[in-house]
């Protein structure tokens, strides 16, 4: 694999642009592999990327059914920030953080990490007294946040409207450190560093089945046939249950639509990101001046990728109040995630009833930031058997009452 | 857009005249259960891509609960109950098997 630097650039510039090669092969199966990932989202790339950083197992597969990063990874509205409430998200999320800062660095691969900072507007007293009780939790587990005064949120964000009249703000916690970075980049930067490491990305091949043979994985079957493997990473987001049901196991997860939409391109008018979410709904100007825009999830079972056209409703009409130059705006793009619920909003990130099956599921609408550190636990998870920024995560938890409960919290997109 | 014929009242209801009420046909487990069965009761979903069953309620309407069959895949119904059964009816499994001849759900076929 050729560096990208300013002299590949100058290189490159001085013969017609002929000599960048694909940033990943794309090449057939082989019959085994030390370790498979279904699903070529960001959390499958992470997790063999880091399985051959941190591990040196490097003999891998990332099977992919579509294209790598054409799941939620390439549909989100990527908001990067780490003040959730309890311990084990917080340990996980301010981790995921940290990596976003050097990921250009470490994957060289320009991801466009820029954290300019992440505030979450209380819009009710239920809110206020929420968000202060993070900002303390975050306090004692060394997660830079503050709760901040509506002039201060005004002064941040200037063409916000503070003064209702349904939903006043009332005060906001922000993150400074929190951020965006390109959604798409994260995913084409871990998959180019992971074929650079030797292993093989497959897209355009679905798994079918997955073989158990005495308790333990023996392969899956996939459209490109069976290939063999002695352990299995199961990351597939909204699909988790369909996988899960091919291993003979079941998940506590539900799969929903979150929709997303763009507006027009206009000049930078907010230059952070800001959730608001009693009314379900969060804004960010992209770098080509679209106004990214998200909104809340579908209240049933889907897996079409398309959303309900009223939440969108929602959503704008909820932003009108609060941006009230967002009115004028033309809508440009709008589409849909299938996105995977589970009983307390905390992702599931386990061992399995099946021997050598890992799964890594229920990031739900808020795993875009999660994506480095979710990796990076995952990877010492199958590597060894345990990691300390996964533990919490079980399928067991919902057995033993140890909810990690988010929904408090967050319980919108986020 | 998804479109429930109510059973009770017969209106075609858009979506905003509704309320989504989750999986159909649980049966409660309380004290005296096992864990398992209160585990599975309180957090395991039926999830599939596919045919499934719902609850769903006529909440700017009739008020009514009601069950509907659908398809997750596809956003098609098959086909809206009423709320007093423990399982689908005969129409509505026979209109499913005569689009989907090998649908399974849960114990039901
Ligand atoms: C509209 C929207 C907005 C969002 N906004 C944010 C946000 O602002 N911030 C944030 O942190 N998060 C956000 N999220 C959530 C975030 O996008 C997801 O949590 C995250 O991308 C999940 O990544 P993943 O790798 O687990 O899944 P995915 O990126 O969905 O990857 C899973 C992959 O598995 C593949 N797959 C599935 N079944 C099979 C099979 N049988 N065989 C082979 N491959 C298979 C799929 O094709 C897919 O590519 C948002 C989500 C949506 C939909
Ligand atoms: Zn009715």
């Amino acid at each position: 694999m050729k560096r990208y630097s300013v002299f590949a650039v100058a290189r490159e510039a001085l013969r017609y642009h002929s000599g960048w090669e694909r940033a990943w092969r794309s090449p057939e199966p082989k019959r085994h592999y030390d370790v498979i990932i279904v699903g070529a989202g960001g959390h499958g790339l992470a997790t063999a990327y880091y399985l051959g950083k941190n591990f040196g197992i490097t003999n891998v597969a990332v099977i992919e059914k579509g294209w790598l990063g054409g799941g939620n990874t390439g549909r989100n509205t990527t908001i990067i920030r780490s003040n959730y409430l309890q311990d084990p998200s917080a340990a996980i999320y301010e981790k995921a953080r940290s990596l976003y800062e050097d990921m250009s660095q470490d994957l060289n691969y320009n991801v466009m990490f820029s954290p300019r900072g992440v505030l979450m507007l209380a819009q009710t007293q239920h809110e206020i007294r929420g968000y202060q009780r993070t900002a303390h939790a975050n306090a004692l587990q060394g997660v830079e946040t503050e709760f901040v005064s509506p002039q201060r949120v005004k002064e941040i964000v200037p063409i916000i409207n503070l003064d209702g009249p349904r939903y006043p703000v009332l005060g906001a916690l922000w993150q400074e450190r929190g951020g965006t970075a390109r959604h798409d980049a994260v995913a084409w930067g871990y998959a180019r560093a992971c074929s650079g490491m030797g292993m093989d990305i497959i897209q355009q091949c679905e798994v079918t089945g997955v073989r158990v043979e005495n308790g333990r994985v023996a392969g899956v079957d996939t459209s490109k046939g069976p290939i063999d493997c002695d352990k299995l990473g199961m990351l597939v987001a909204g699909n988790a249950s369909v996988l899960s049901e091919m291993a003979g196991f079941r998940l506590p997860m539900e799969s929903v639509a979150l929709q997303a939409l763009v507006s027009e391109p206009i000049k930078p008018c907010m230059d952070v990101v800001v959730m608001a979410n009693t009314v379900h709904g969060y804004m960010s100007q992209s770098d080509k001046g679209e106004m990214v825009i998200g909104g809340g999830t579908d209240g049933f079972n889907n897996y079409t990728q398309r959303g309900s056209f009223h939440h969108i409703e929602e959503t704008v009409r909820a932003l009108n109040e609060t941006f009230p130059m967002v009115s004028r705006l033309k809508m440009l793009r709008q589409w849909g995630g299938i996105v995977d619920v589970t009983g307390d909003r905390s992702p599931i990130i386990s061992k399995t009833p099946v021997g050598n099956v890992f799964v890594n599921c229920g990031w739900g609408t808020g795993g875009f930031k999660s994506i480095p550190g979710s990796g990076w636990g995952m990877a010492e998870l199958m590597a060894t058997g345990h990691s300390s920024l996964t533990e919490a995560f079980t399928i067991d938890r919902f057995k033993e009452g140890q909810f990690i409960d988010e929904s408090v919290a967050a319980g919108v997109a986020h | 857009m998804l479109i429930l014929e109510c059973p009770y009242c017969g209106v075609k209801a858009e979506e905003t005249e509704l309320h989504a009420g989750g999986e159909a046909h649980l049966k409660r487990f309380g004290p005296g259960s096992s864990d398992d069965e209160f585990h599975d009761y309180l957090f395991m979903r039926e999830n599939p891509k596919g045919v499934h069953f719902e609850r769903w309620r006529h909440v700017n309407g009739c008020g009514k609960w009601f069950h509907a069959a659908r398809c997750t895949m596809t956003l098609e119904v098959f086909g809206t109950y009423s709320a007093q059964t423990y399982e689908p009816p005969q129409d509505i499994r026979d209109a499913i098997s005569a689009k989907r001849p090998d649908w399974s759900w849960r114990e039901f076929k």
